[in-house]
């Protein structure tokens, strides 16, 4: 199935949790924010929810700035 | 002397504000943090780059610091009302920096943007520093909306060329009741020295710091003249005399 | 934060002590300062600033010239009627004061307004007693549509209004307000002001705010010195006028200092004030408030006047009648006494050989 990250679509397999898809990527989940839809998903809740088609994930992370 | 910065609601000994952008590596931050004493430090945030892991910069700053997360890379106000409450989600704390520009030559704040972000943010409770263009009647409405505190540029960001709006921010020092913190511009110490004894409440450097040579001594060498402005501002002038003893005096006709 | 609440961090603020103890030290820093701040202002109102007043002059006059030019504004006052229900002690339109009462016609306004306006002048500052049933604000709206065909700028001088009837006004053609809060002190406001609806302190500190909300273009405001204390007084006419500056950027705030006159009634003033202290309020009022328009009226003499002329005064009044009718054959007795009696022209013949420029036009009611 299909689902837009960061803008770009990818394809991914099925029931997949956002936490799984993050460690498929190889993120370390502690250093990253995660933006389901639009709102903002806590860190508790990312074992619990399953991607779904056409979802809009953004996977933030705290970088330097001024 | 008791002399404390208050900015929503919490009391700041240091008047110095880092920004973590443009170093070299994040093993400098601690350090950097350290010696300045720097007790609010800014960062932003960016989707993540999938093909070059990166660590998150929230790992260097020390945990007693406030964060104070920028709305970088937002152009207009819904964009940096989005960015804020992300911040926060995601366990920033409550104070945010809004930064919104959509102007890419000259990176200049678009202050009426600002403005409207200010006012939406402030209602949901966050701690508003507004970075702005130095305008009198858009740090008016700031104040209005809400900001805890108006950040006037002292010179476009990143360009190191010291308080080139000095004469507006001069205005804003005298006519804006929040506390007024120089944003941007300042490259040497000497300019944030000048910026505290002009009666700036804080000062917020970054690239003059992330790009010395040496940026640990750098930092500590800002943060030594800010005090020393401050303590200059607190003090008051030496009585110079502006006036030349005049020829003919006004008030001679009380004394006939 | 509103101005009575400005006003009531001040009830416990030590007055006497805080001017016992300012040095000369604290005038030097004051007088380096490019902005002063409350207690700067209220530095250059104590004893201790006296040997600094030429100094302080000096300094007045290069921001006068640099804000407002060598150029002295003038007007003249118009009064409509002198029927009043108040009892202010000090004033003679007081209800109890057996004087000929009497309210301008609409024709006897626009005969005036021609004789006013004959002289030259363009800006006219019409005044009433309080009295909501004899000048209601109806009245003044008709007199407004009248004397706008003869003056460029109309000011009033009237009772307190409510922001709509301000509004009102605005729209008829009203563009600046004159309101003398009188005396500061609300203890004093309470003794002096004995009957009437003007004991409402708090509606009539308000009421310059309420202007400025209603968009008039020019607020003045002032106390009448000799009320009280004149050091306290000026220190929160200089407040009031600082804190409109501030939350009305768009309304020009100036400040009149009336001193108390000689009027019919008896009235003594409690606190005398002097030609010395007038000038140590005014240079303190322009050194604290570099942008504010500053008001000498025809309340004080000729020479006296000319030489504050210099010292940051910007407003004058010419030709002044305080009577009903006053331009007119028949006139009633005066609100008080005027010391200037000269004439428009003599005015601007004083004004010109002085180097300064009369101004009669200064705006434009469209």
């Amino acid at each position: 199935m299909q689902i837009r990250v960061n803008g770009s679509l990818e394809t991914i397999p099925f029931s997949l949790s956002i936490k799984e898809y993050l460690l498929n990527k190889g993120l370390k989940p502690e250093s990253v924010v995660i933006e389901l839809n639009g709102q903002v998903v806590k860190r508790e809740q990312w074992e619990r929810i399953v991607l779904k088609e056409n979802d809009e994930l953004e996977v933030l992370r705290f970088v330097g700035g001024g | 002397m008791e002399d404390k910065l208050i900015i929503g609601g919490q009391e700041l000994e240091s008047r110095l504000f880092i920004g973590t952008g443009k170093f070299s590596s994040h093993e400098i931050i601690p350090k950097v943090i350290a010696v300045s004493g720097s007790q609010v430090i800014t960062m932003a945030l960016r989707r993540v780059n999938f093909s070059n892991e990166q660590d998150n910069v929230l790992n260097y700053i020390d945990k007693k610091c406030i964060l104070l997360p920028n709305t970088s890379g937002a152009r207009n106000a819904g964009e940096a009302v989005r960015i804020a409450r992300i911040a926060r989600e995601a366990g920033c704390g409550n104070w945010v920096k809004i930064e919104v520009i959509s102007d890419n030559k000259y990176l200049l704040p678009d202050n009426y943007e600002t403005i409207r972000a200010t006012e939406i943010l402030a209602k949901e409770g966050f701690v508003v520093l507004p970075y702005m263009s130095p305008d009198l009647m858009a740090a008016k409405r700031l104040e209005e909306a809400g900001a805890a505190a108006v950040m006037p540029l002292g010179a476009p960001i990143g360009t190191n060329r010291g308080l080139m709006t000095r004469e507006l921010i001069r205005i804003l020092i005298a006519e804006i009741k929040v506390p007024i913190i120089v944003d941007a511009g300042i490259g040497r110490p000497s300019q944030a020295a000048e910026a505290m004894e002009m009666g700036a409440a804080a000062v917020l450097v970054n690239t003059a710091i992330a790009t010395a040579q040496d940026p640990v001594q750098t930092a500590r060498a800002f943060s030594l003249a800010v005090q020393a402005g401050r303590m200059a501002f607190l003090s008051g002038p030496g009585a110079v005399q502006e006036y030349a003893v005049a020829s003919s005096p006004l008030t001679g006709f009380l004394h006939k | 934060m509103s101005f009575a609440d400005k006003l009531l961090k001040y009830q416990e603020f030590p007055f006497a002590s805080y001017l016992a103890g300012v040095t000369g030290a604290d005038i030097e820093r004051t007088l380096a300062k490019e902005a002063l701040v409350e207690r700067d202002f209220l530095n250059l109102l104590s004893e201790q600033a006296v040997p600094y007043l030429e100094r302080m002059a000096q300094k007045a006059h290069q921001l006068t010239v640099q804000n407002f030019g060598r150029v002295i504004l003038l007007y003249t006052p118009l009064y409509l009627a002198n029927y009043c229900v108040n009892q202010c002690a000090y004033c003679g339109f007081n209800v109890t004061n057996r004087i000929t009462r009497k309210k301008l016609t609409l024709e006897e306004v626009e005969k005036e307004a021609r004789a006013i306006a004959q002289t030259g002048l363009r800006h006219i500052l019409i005044l009433t007693g309080e009295s909501r049933h004899h000048t209601p604000v109806s009245y003044i709206e008709d007199c407004v549509r009248v004397l706008k065909n003869y003056f460029d700028s109309i000011s009033i001088e009237i009772y307190p209004l409510t922001e709509e009837e301000y509004g009102q006004l605005v729209a008829a053609g009203v563009d600046g307000l004159t309101l003398y809060q009188e005396v500061y002190d609300p203890v004093t406001y309470d003794e002096i002001h004995l009957a009437g609806p003007k004991k409402d302190y708090r509606f009539r500190l308000a009421a310059p705010e309420r202007a400025c909300r209603a968009r008039m273009r020019a607020v003045n405001i002032g106390a009448l010195l000799g009320l009280q204390d004149w050091r306290k007084e000026a220190f929160f006419t200089g407040l009031h006028a600082a804190y409109l500056q501030d939350k009305y950027l768009d309304t020009e705030i100036s400040v009149s200092l009336p001193r108390l006159r000689p009027h019919v009634g008896n009235f003594a003033p409690r606190s005398v004030v002097s030609d010395r202290d007038l000038v140590q309020i005014l240079l303190a009022l322009r050194l604290f408030l570099p942008r504010a328009g500053i008001t000498i009226s025809t309340r004080e003499r000729a020479e006296f006047r000319d030489n504050l002329l210099p010292l940051g005064v910007t407003k004058m009044s010419a030709g002044s009648c305080t009577s009903v009718g006053g331009h007119l054959e028949e006139a009633t007795e005066g609100q008080f006494d005027i010391a200037d009696q000269r004439s428009v022209r003599e005015m601007h013949a004083m004004l010109v050989s002085r180097g300064y420029q009369p101004l009669y036009k200064d705006w434009h009611h469209l």
